[in-house]
């Protein structure tokens, strides 16, 4: 470039346009190149997993829905349903008189026209039939029978025992106030959940504070001339939500707290944080359910009766706040020093730091972790049946075992995988919908 | 020694020379600092006035950084004293509280916090530490992040910003709480080469208003522009401290010699 001398004006620096990428790299066609049919083996796995997808959905459907039967009261509305498919099958021409001819068919039936006499050997399912010809005539055709029993779900279970998967044992006439509760927690719990609705901080130290104890007098009772229904009463789903509401609650704040605990300067506080967590993290659930309604007793006055369902709860909560400190104490160890060393040279003290500071930032990271570890609590509420009480599950099996109900255990197992699912599922998307919103933008 | 250094400040009129008062920000007498068994500070003394602004420099691994992080008690001294504002660091907890509410730090990776806006990052300390009310808070944020000159970013969150931005908003965060001293920890050395310059320059302009400044920093232009005095530390002594012109055309000891050739040649 021997041009470059001082007259010339240098040149300018121009940035290419941007240009949008190849159309088949985009939209719906390009996303399905790329995921579905890249390639032949691909293409055919595709193929392959989606016919079997529609296949196991299409026999779930037939079986609960299509086939179901909804309404009624009573076992006898759920008869199989019966068919006869009907088949024709020709035979060869003139057959003379005594002739034996085979017909080859799967059916239940072979339908001969009058004077034809079916073999007496038949045996269902087998594969040649028998057909003996009286008399010189023509049989052109011979009808086949097939039966087809198609068994649908009695779904008449659950719509008949449905107050009882939900209450369980709980009064009819006292139903409103577990109803009441329980929408109540939710109305609270979904407002303080929503963005940018006033009074949030408000409702959320309601949900904190007054609302166990109204839920507590309301359940049960004894007070405000309100009848009293003892707790071994309380049951079905309801009973899932109280213990999983409880101990989810409760192992929170005393999770954080361990973990904390566990990263403190002051040695006592620390090795009674890892003993503690160490030591309910080493046994299993169903131990420590044992363990609290035998074990528990041991430590308190003698003479003094201890609620049963008040043991089970502080059990699943003591367990779950050990797993959730963990949980904690890894999202601790991901917030960089520097965050700290930042908020103790602002003057921040402990509690300030940890609350304002690495608190906030810790719970983002650890919100998949909690909420599986939650998602866990609320199905593991079902090993309570073991210890006596009448969850969702505990209903379950009662209805099964009910001899009018017997061997309709498929729906009501279904039914209750639905329940879980439904709530599990809106925990999962809870969590995904906060951490899209907590996602601030900060690139490490 | 400091007489010297005032005289030659006196002798020079550039604009780093600045009125230097007699009072004392910062006092450090015979103090060590070990982690484990390792001595990273030896015998440190020192003596900072009010207004003065001390550029520290030194070969990595000579404890620059530790000395100014002992200053606010991020890193806890085993021997000797601390006086900042006549308040000695002690394990009381009091003192450390006030003495960090005087010293504001800026770090080499800004640490801004990052699951809050800018303008939450600077009201953060005055609402909760000096329990200013929010909207005083918000009115102080705002003029400090004029002064950095990006107050139209004070609803951004760090992470969409520049790296020189993110310093910039750092330092408007310590200025938030209006300290006396400022403490800068290699404050460019994470950043692109043009965003140096960016940052620099507020720390100019803060040098100008006659703010205490200890910089541990290698820009050795900043130094010349505006430090009343260079200090050089190698194996965790203070080997060498001068006013900057004297620093940098008359270093006295071979290792500030030879440490100065290598910075300086490239």
């Amino acid at each position: 470039m021997s041009n470059l001398d001082m007259g010339d004006v240098a040149p300018v620096f121009e940035p290419k346009p941007d240009l949008p990428p190849p159309a088949t790299t985009v939209g719906v066609i390009g996303w399905l190149r790329s995921n579905l049919f890249p390639d032949l083996l691909n293409s055919v796995l595709t193929l392959l997993g989606l016919s079997v997808a529609i296949w196991a959905i299409w026999t779930l459907l037939t079986w609960a829905v299509w086939d179901a039967h909804f309404v009624g009261s009573e076992r006898d509305v759920c008869k199989p349903n019966f068919e006869i498919a009907k088949d024709e099958v020709t035979l060869p021409g003139t057959l003379p008189d005594g002739s034996i001819v085979d017909i080859v068919t799967t059916a239940d039936r072979v339908v001969v026209p009058p004077g034809v006499e079916p073999n007496a050997r038949w045996t269902h399912k087998t594969v040649v039939r028998t057909v003996r010809a009286p008399g010189t005539r023509e049989y052109a055709k011979v009808a086949v029978e097939q039966d087809v029993v198609t068994e649908g779900a009695c779904w008449i279970v659950v719509s008949q025992r449905f107050d009882q998967f939900i209450y369980g044992f709980y009064p009819s006439d006292e139903r409103w106030r577990p109803t009441f509760v329980v929408g109540l927690g939710l109305v609270l719990l979904i407002y303080m959940l929503t963005d940018g609705v006033p009074y949030r901080g408000w409702v959320a130290a309601i949900l904190a504070i007054p609302f166990p104890i109204v839920a507590f007098i309301l359940l049960r009772g004894n007070m405000l001339g309100l009848e009293y229904v003892d707790n071994a009463k309380w049951g079905g789903l309801l009973l899932t939500i109280i213990i999983s509401a409880v101990a989810i609650s409760g192992a929170l704040p005393l999770g954080i707290a361990l973990a904390l605990g566990r990263r403190s300067q002051m040695p006592i506080i620390k090795m009674f944080c890892i003993l503690f967590i160490e030591f309910f993290r080493a046994v299993p659930m169903i131990t420590i359910l044992f363990m609290a309604m035998v074990v528990l007793p041991l430590f308190l006055p003698p003479g003094t009766s201890f609620d049963q369902l008040l043991r089970v709860l502080i059990g699943v909560t003591v367990f779950i706040a050990a797993y959730t400190a963990e949980v904690v104490r890894g999202g601790l160890q991901a917030i960089p020093k520097g965050q700290y060393e930042a908020a103790a040279a602002l003057g921040l003290g402990y509690w300030k730091m940890m609350g304002l500071i690495v608190l906030p930032q810790a719970l983002k990271i650890m919100i998949p972790a909690i909420v599986s570890l939650f998602i866990g609590i609320f199905k593991d509420t079902t090993l309570v049946v073991i210890v006596g009480l009448s969850d969702l599950l505990a209903m379950a099996q009662l209805a099964i075992t009910d001899a009018q109900w017997i061997g309709l255990a498929k729906e009501v197992y279904m039914f209750c995988a639905l329940v879980f699912f439904v709530f599990c599922f809106a925990m999962s998307r809870y969590s995904m919908y906060l951490e899209r919103k907590l996602h601030t933008g900060h690139r490490r | 020694m400091s007489e010297a250094m005032s005289a030659s400040s006196a002798a020079d009129s550039g604009p780093s020379k600045m009125q230097v008062s007699d009072e004392v920000a910062i006092q450090i007498i015979g103090m060590h600092k070990w982690y484990g068994q390792f001595h990273v500070l030896k015998d440190i003394n020192l003596t900072v006035h009010r207004g003065e602004r001390i550029v520290v420099c030194g070969p990595s691994g000579s404890g620059k950084s530790t000395l100014i992080r002992c200053i606010n008690r991020l890193e806890e001294h085993q021997k000797g004293q601390i006086l900042v504002d006549d308040i000695e660091l002690t394990n009381d907890l009091k003192n450390i509280d006030s003495i960090r509410r005087e010293v504001g730090m800026v770090f080499q990776h800004f640490n801004l916090f990052p699951h809050l806006t800018v303008l939450e990052n600077c009201t953060l300390a005055p609402i909760w530490v000096r329990k200013m009310p929010k909207a005083e808070a918000e009115e102080i944020a705002m003029h400090y992040l004029e002064r950095v000159r990006i107050p139209e970013q004070a609803l951004k969150f760090p992470g969409q910003l520049s790296g020189g931005q993110q310093q910039r908003v750092a330092i408007a965060r310590s200025l938030c709480m209006n300290p006396r001293i400022m403490l800068f920890d290699e404050p460019t050395s994470a950043l692109d080469p043009e965003m140096i310059k960016e940052v620099l320059e507020v720390m100019i302009g803060l040098a100008h208003e006659g703010m205490t400044m200890i910089c541990v920093t290698h820009e050795m232009g900043f130094a010349r522009q505006v430090a009343n005095r260079v200090i050089f530390m190698d194996a965790g002594e203070i080997v060498e401290q001068n006013e900057p012109e004297e620093f940098f055309n008359n270093p006295r000891s071979d290792r500030t010699k030879l440490f100065l050739s290598q910075i300086l040649s490239h």
